[in-house]
């Protein structure tokens, strides 16, 4: 895959690694990663489940310890020592955020529980002020649920209509499609930079520029983007940027809506309550500025401090070298599923993150989850919360294999043998 | 290894290979679509019930995993010819038995033949499977009697 130039946040050591397969020392890297040291079922524990989460290194582990342990007070709100520890850390979690995405102001970083709410959010603050009867919602058959469904909402509520740009037969969406729908009443393009699914690569860059001609903005979700390359939001000239910090190795319940600021400027709210106002009284309330404006009450701050850790994690490996690596496992991958006569793999974009899914004759995916669960293979089985690209290929459910940079060949290996023991099994 | 022998017994795997009662029965006067979210899978279960409740034909479509297809294809054997009373009792004795405990007893003379899938038990997350179909066909049962297709 061809990465954008690394973003700004980069180490020095890591910025001037050049990318190849050979030098990640993925020995080393397993060490740092304490869930993969078990055993499950009696067989080293193989996690290919990445899409739907990472696992955590220790240094996330220890920083979220650390933060309870010598720092956890409320953030904004007091004037003892513990409370501005809590709130510093907090706030350069932001930053360092926002560095990572190359935004121009970490202001334009607000903090939400993940893309699913961070979607919702833009939705409600953005959509519902846009968006009027007779306007349209440009999203593609390969979006998840989550980004999918709030506009569904919306649309319903404004009585506006989504649209929906196809994907061909490789997974790749069809761009002559999408210029075509790209309209008068188009008010927002939302699409997913990488496929959960498919594991196709969207060209957002393009897609961003074919839309601003038009004077329509762009939501992106990345929670298939950041955890395999490196993000330039600036440079992508998106609007809105999605992402969710467990699939990047951080916590869960924690997650990071980018936006442009004059566009959150704009929008109203989406919870009310604390922390998100400058003045209250009984008949009326002042908004905080942004981002405060959009984080009522208490967050996840121990999430947050959390996220930092794994950023600095990713960022310490390099994530060109992750890439690099990633996409030689990839082909691996690929090249030992390809051995397996009855195995198809759905997705064969020209650009793909480390995400194979597939379908076996004869064999449900279900229980080819089951029979890798008993020789310790995490898999994941079913639709992947995108039905409607399920319904694409006429298949009710596929098995996927999602692999991070800690994953090797051997278990791409076990993973084959694996699968060749599936018909064993079924007869 | 010896459990996922217990799961994938050859029972199971015949009837999943060659699911009894297979297809859409047209002269059906109740039928229900059972859907389950977490895995897509598809079932519909087609009822020929007299006037007495008694299920004289039943059938079922759909795309699953080799488990529930095999619940299905054992379940219209069972409740085949038996009063509605008796399919619910045999319902119950089903749930009974994929949801108890890995360790207790099964009963063979209450659930018969479908003691083959007590393997499930050592699989939570594959008990929906198991209990899709029987779930869909009392549905079925207790909806109104409606015209089959055919008339
Ligand atoms: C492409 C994509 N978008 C959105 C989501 C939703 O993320 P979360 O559940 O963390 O909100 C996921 C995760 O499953 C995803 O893969």
């Amino acid at each position: 895959m061809t990465a954008p130039p690394p973003s700004l946040s980069l180490p020095p050591q890591a910025a001037v690694a050049t990318p190849s397969n050979d030098n990640l020392d993925v020995e080393a890297v397993r060490r740092d990663f304490p869930i993969l040291q078990q055993t499950v079922r009696g067989k080293p524990l193989v996690y290919l489940d990445n899409a739907a989460t990472t696992q955590k290194p220790r240094a996330v582990i220890d920083a979220v310890t650390h933060y309870y342990e010598n720092e956890n007070a409320n953030i904004h709100r007091g004037v003892h020592f513990l409370s501005q520890q809590a709130t510093f850390a907090y706030e350069r979690a932001r930053g360092r955020v926002g560095k990572f995405l190359n935004a121009a102001d970490s202001s334009e970083i607000i903090f939400v529980r993940g893309t699913t709410e961070g979607i919702n959010l833009v939705a409600r603050g953005y959509g519902r002020a846009k968006v009027g009867q007779g306007d349209e919602i440009l999203i593609s058959h390969m979006e998840h649920h989550s980004n999918i469904v709030p506009w569904q909402m919306l649309c319903e509520e404004k009585g506006a209509s989504l649209r929906v740009v196809p994907v061909d037969d490789d997974g790749e969406l069809v761009m002559e499609e999408y210029e075509r729908l790209l309209g008068d009443r188009t008010r927002l393009v939302a699409v997913t930079h990488a496929s959960n699914a498919l594991g196709t690569v969207n060209p957002i860059a393009q897609i961003v520029s074919l839309a601003h001609d038009r004077g329509v903005p762009v939501l992106v979700d990345g929670a298939q983007g950041v955890p395999h390359m490196p993000v330039d939001v600036r440079q992508l000239d998106c609007d809105f940027y999605l992402f969710s910090g467990h699939k990047l190795f951080g916590p869960t319940g924690i997650g990071v809506l980018y936006g442009k600021r004059h566009l959150l400027d704009d929008m109203a709210p989406y919870q009310g309550g604390g922390s998100m106002i400058k003045s209250v009284t009984l008949e009326n309330t002042t908004f905080a500025d942004v981002p405060t404006k959009f984080e009522a009450g208490t967050p996840n701050i121990a999430g947050a401090i959390g996220l930092a850790a794994a950023i600095d994690y990713v960022n310490d490996i390099g994530q060109d070298r992750i890439d690099a690596y990633e996409s030689g496992l990839l082909d691996y991958a690929t090249q030992r599923l390809g051995e397996l006569a009855d195995l198809r793999i759905i997705g064969s974009a020209r650009q793909k993150v480390s995400v194979i899914s597939f379908v076996m004759n004869d064999a449900h995916p279900h229980d080819i989850g089951t029979i890798l669960d008993s020789e310790g293979i995490a898999i994941r089985t079913g639709h992947h919360c995108a039905q409607p690209l399920m319904q694409r290929y006429q298949v009710s459910a596929t098995a996927r294999a999602s692999l991070a940079f800690y994953n090797t060949r051997d278990e791409i290996d076990a993973l084959t043998d694996g699968l060749v023991r599936v018909h064993e099994v079924l007869g | 290894m010896s459990e996922l022998r217990e799961l994938y017994q050859q029972v199971i795997l015949d009837h999943n290979k060659t699911p009894r009662n297979f297809g859409k029965l047209e002269c059906a006067n109740r039928e229900q679509e059972g859907y389950n979210p977490l895995c897509g899978d598809h079932l519909h279960v087609y009822l020929q019930v007299d006037d007495d409740g008694v299920i004289e034909d039943i059938r079922f479509e759909g795309s699953g995993c080799a488990i529930s297809k095999a619940s299905a294809s054992l379940m219209t054997d069972a409740v085949k010819g038996r009063s509605s009373e008796e399919a619910e009792a045999a319902f119950s004795s089903f749930q009974a038995l994929v949801t108890s405990d890995v360790d207790s007893p099964v009963d063979e003379g209450q659930v018969g033949k479908l003691a083959v899938f007590a393997g499930v038990r050592e699989f939570p997350m594959r008990i929906k499977c198991a209990t899709l179909a029987w779930h869909t066909m009392r549905a079925a049962l207790d909806q109104q009697t409606v015209p089959s297709t055919t008339e």
